[in-house]
């Protein structure tokens, strides 16, 4: 959670968008995303210098630069080392996160585990289509088995990946699900993972109209508000994510972790040092 | 036989198997000498077990300033033969050596006794069971310093300071095991060395890998990640306790990808930022490194080099990462490399690197190794050197966001977060002067004329490399065999060969003007390295204008350029 006192200034929506178009799809869910991380800054109003969004590669991850506030756009699947090391050396910041099903869960996955692990104050949000976008149509972790594909002709036959389920065993401290259609319902999910304290994590179904024909009509008939509140409890949070349809949506896991945030100790200057070299 | 100052020097390997304490012992003999005004080199050379097998600390003694292996050993002290024929390499004995070995550890192995040297065998197995919690490794001690001169006081005061006063029984034991040991000495000659009694002025004892944290820490660095690896963990733990006191912090990466991010992130909110790893590790980096040169992030990565390629030999030294280091980026991607010419200048090059990272707003790789990384030395305190290190900031808040503007020196005013009106979006992709994606060639020219601009127009001043002497000979070198050839060359100078020495510090970017001057007069260059294929030669000759007659001497790891071995290359190189 951001320590900064908000001085008191109203901020607009418009506050955190850049002059830089998108190269998204028309119709990607990623420009609704967009639209809810800037109504959730205005909501948070932190000034735009305040706040920085890190990515990795793909589509979700052109996000920083159409934002007004710091952005690191870096190499694939290291969205979340860059944060770690942002956030550590500058606790003061905000720091959030925007990555996709490939970026994040494939080649950036074991920095998912340690990220979760470390219950560091970030807010990583992954747009997960189900499929790589940008190098067109490839299947990713979360992708049905039977999905057909060029690269997986007639399907992978494989498992999808559960994100939601890997980021409660591995200690995500706030782990929630929206979906791109509600605009509102995902910048309130933005709000409350940035404001609760640790690591938070916020899976957007996000379709892709180009590669992945069956989501932008099809999700928006199954998505649905989870029924029941949120838990604190780790194993009622297990159950209910092994066995819910993935589109259960709102905050489903809430812990209490502390997160991790090593300080120094002392000011000293490195002469102080010496001692333990003289003779 | 090379006649040469490291004659004035005197050389003692002490081995043994897991447990025996023989790192233990060879630390305190050093710390004794060095009470009596001696300087000194400690390396350490061990078996790949994860605790016990064999070892040996290999301890060169000098009252002049040492800082690399001799070229043999006065004395072998074996506490006993297990495995020790994995060592027959790394122990180079001869008919004036002393071997002392005890009896009750069996049959001398012949490489040893086949070596000619002189044999003095002394129960220090039975010794040492004659005290209460008696010790072989202090039996041994008491031996060698009576042999050297040393007074045993100075050894009982090292072994107090090394146990600690807070254990009276273990302390006695050893203080009888030393006098035992002392008493029961072989009384054969071994060359004396003056002891000129407790330094005056004030010395340091001190690893590579720890000058090299200690030197970052000088130049700013606040702020390191890194992932477990040797020969390089020690900068890290190092740092892990002493970053914290001086303002920064570390974290453990789950891997090298992360480290290196890490560290990029951490850069990025204003951190100057270090990550130390080896081979394996910075093949794993660099990727990132090219992030790092595309969106100007300032970070030094240490890469502490060891027996390669793969796995190689993790604890044992070459410098065979110059091409990795130099060209194994994607696309154009200009950094800078520096390589420490020895122990002590680990602390030197890693301040200056981190200033260069942090000024020049690219990433540095210093190319340290496990002979300078894991050996200690005694030497004079380092003078204090500051540098006008700075990162280019916006002047006022507001004042624009031209984080990539194509300045004339190449160098952009970079805003950290927090700067009000500075933000922007660091970027690997290319991008304009304000760090908009772009894909237009203007924009992709632009951006790597100015990279190139900003270390092509730095003025890298006189660091780039050390240069001493004249002579129609030069030898030329970089890195850790800098200090062995120093010494080859004194001694070649004391024998009438006039020979220049030029070790460079600055790898890269090139300094072609800067190496045409110092090889002015210059008729034969031997270019001297340690590792398989000459990479160092391969690099000048692509690069720089040398002289007609190069003879490139490049042999690999995982033993040492001895300075006898480098004075017979310059002996030859003045004969041919």
């Amino acid at each position: 959670m951001n320590m900064i006192p908000n001085v008191g200034k109203a901020f607009v929506p418009a506050d955190y968008k850049s002059a830089v178009k998108p190269v998204w799809c028309p119709g990607c869910g990623d420009h609704s995303v967009l639209i809810s991380f800037q109504r959730a800054l205005a909501e948070l109003a932190f000034p735009p210098e305040q706040v920085a969004i890190i990515s990795g590669i793909g589509c979700s991850s052109r996000i920083p630069a159409y934002t007004n506030c710091y952005g690191f756009h870096g190499v694939h699947g290291r969205s979340l080392a860059l944060a770690t090391g942002l956030k550590v050396a500058r606790p003061d910041l905000t720091v959030l996160v925007a990555s996709g099903d490939g970026d994040g869960f494939s080649i950036g996955g074991n920095h998912f585990l340690h990220a979760c692990r470390r219950n560091i104050d970030l807010t990583y949000v992954v747009m997960d289509n189900r499929i790589y976008g940008m190098t067109k149509g490839q299947p990713s972790p979360t992708t049905e088995p039977d999905w057909d594909t060029a690269i997986a002709p007639g399907g992978t036959g494989l498992s999808p990946f559960h994100p939601l389920v890997i980021a409660l065993a591995s200690g995500a401290n706030f782990i929630a699900r929206g979906f791109a259609g509600d605009i509102g319902g995902c910048a309130k999910l933005i709000v409350d993972a940035v404001r609760t304290p640790g690591f938070s994590f916020v899976q957007i179904l996000s379709p892709c109209v180009t590669f992945r024909d069956d989501q932008q009509k099809g999700w928006k008939n199954l998505v649905h508000a989870a029924i029941v509140p949120e838990t604190d409890d780790p194993s009622r949070a297990a159950r209910r994510l092994m066995t819910d349809d993935g589109f259960n949506t709102g905050v489903l896991y809430r812990g209490n972790r502390k997160p991790y945030q090593p300080m120094p100790l002392a000011h000293h200057t490195p002469s102080h040092l010496e001692t333990e070299f003289a003779i | 036989m090379m006649k040469s100052p490291s004659e004035a020097s005197l050389s003692i390997v002490l081995t043994g198997s897991g447990g025996a304490g023989v790192m233990t012992a060879g630390q305190i003999l050093l710390d004794a000498a060095t009470n009596c005004g001696l300087y000194g080199f400690m390396t350490r050379s061990t078996g790949p077990q994860i605790r016990g097998g064999e070892a040996a600390a290999m301890i060169r003694l000098s009252s002049k300033p040492v800082q690399s292996p001799g070229d043999r050993f006065d004395i072998l002290l074996a506490l006993d033969f297990e495995n020790l024929q994995r060592f027959a390499d790394e122990l180079p004995l001869d008919s004036a050596s002393l071997i002392i070995a005890d009896p009750a550890a069996g049959e001398m192995p012949g490489f040893l006794s086949n070596t000619g040297a002189a044999i003095g065998l002394v129960p220090m197995s039975k010794l040492a069971k004659g005290v209460k919690g008696g010790r072989i490794a202090m039996v041994a001690l008491g031996i060698l310093a009576r042999l050297i001169c040393l007074p045993e006081a100075a050894i009982i005061a090292a072994v107090a300071a090394s146990i600690g006063r807070k254990k009276p029984e273990a302390l006695a034991a050893s203080e009888a095991a030393v006098l035992l040991g002392a008493s029961a000495a072989p009384d054969v000659a071994v060359p004396k060395l003056p002891l000129p009694g407790a330094p005056e002025q004030g010395r340091w004892s001190i690893t590579g890998n720890e000058a090299t944290g200690f030197g970052a820490l000088k130049g700013g660095v606040k702020f390191v990640a890194g992932y477990p690896i040797t020969p390089a963990t020690e900068i890290l733990e190092w740092m892990a306790h002493a970053l914290p006191k001086c303002g920064g912090v570390l974290v453990q990466a789950e891997d090298e990808l992360a480290s290196i991010n890490m560290i990029m992130g951490a850069s990025y909110g204003g951190a100057p930022s270090l990550t130390a790893t080896a081979g394996p590790g910075l093949s794993l980096m660099i990727e990132s490194l090219g992030l790092a040169v595309a969106s100007e992030i300032p970070v030094l990565v240490v890469d502490v080099m060891r027996s390669g390629p793969s796995t190689g030999i993790a604890t044992k030294s070459e410098q065979s990462d110059l091409n990795i280091a130099v060209y194994g980026l994607h696309g154009d991607a200009p950094h800078v490399v520096t390589a420490p010419l020895s122990v002590g200048d680990c602390l030197l090059t890693a301040q200056w690197s981190v200033h260069l990272a942090e000024t020049l707003q690219t990433p540095v790789i210093m190319l340290s190794d496990q002979s300078l990384g894991q050996a200690r030395v005694v030497i004079d305190r380092p003078e204090d050197v500051a540098f006008p290190t700075k990162r280019l900031a916006p002047e006022a808040p507001g004042a624009g966001n031209e984080r990539y503007a194509a300045t004339e020196s190449g160098i952009s005013p970079m805003a950290i977060p927090g700067f009000p009106g500075g933000q922007y979006t660091a970027d690997g992709l290319t991008h304009n002067t304000r760090g908009t994606p772009s894909s237009q060639a203007k924009d992709h020219v632009g951006q790597l004329d100015k990279r190139q601009r900003k270390l092509d127009a730095f003025d890298f001043g006189a660091h780039w490399a050390e240069i001493d002497g004249e002579g129609e000979l030069a030898v030329l070198t970089w890195g850790s065999t800098s200090e062995p050839l120093r010494e080859a060359v004194a001694a070649a100078r004391a024998g009438g060969i006039k020979v220049k020495l030029i070790a460079l510090r600055l790898i890269a970017p090139t300094q072609p003007a800067l190496l045409a001057a110092a090889l002015e007069g210059v008729k034969r260059v031997l270019v001297i390295e340690q590792n398989h294929t000459g990479q160092f030669w391969r690099y000048l000759r692509a690069h720089y204008d040398l002289p007609n007659e190069v003879i490139p001497i490049h042999c690999p790891g995982p033993l040492p350029i001895r300075p006898g071995e480098a004075f017979a290359h310059i002996q030859e190189g003045a004969r041919a």
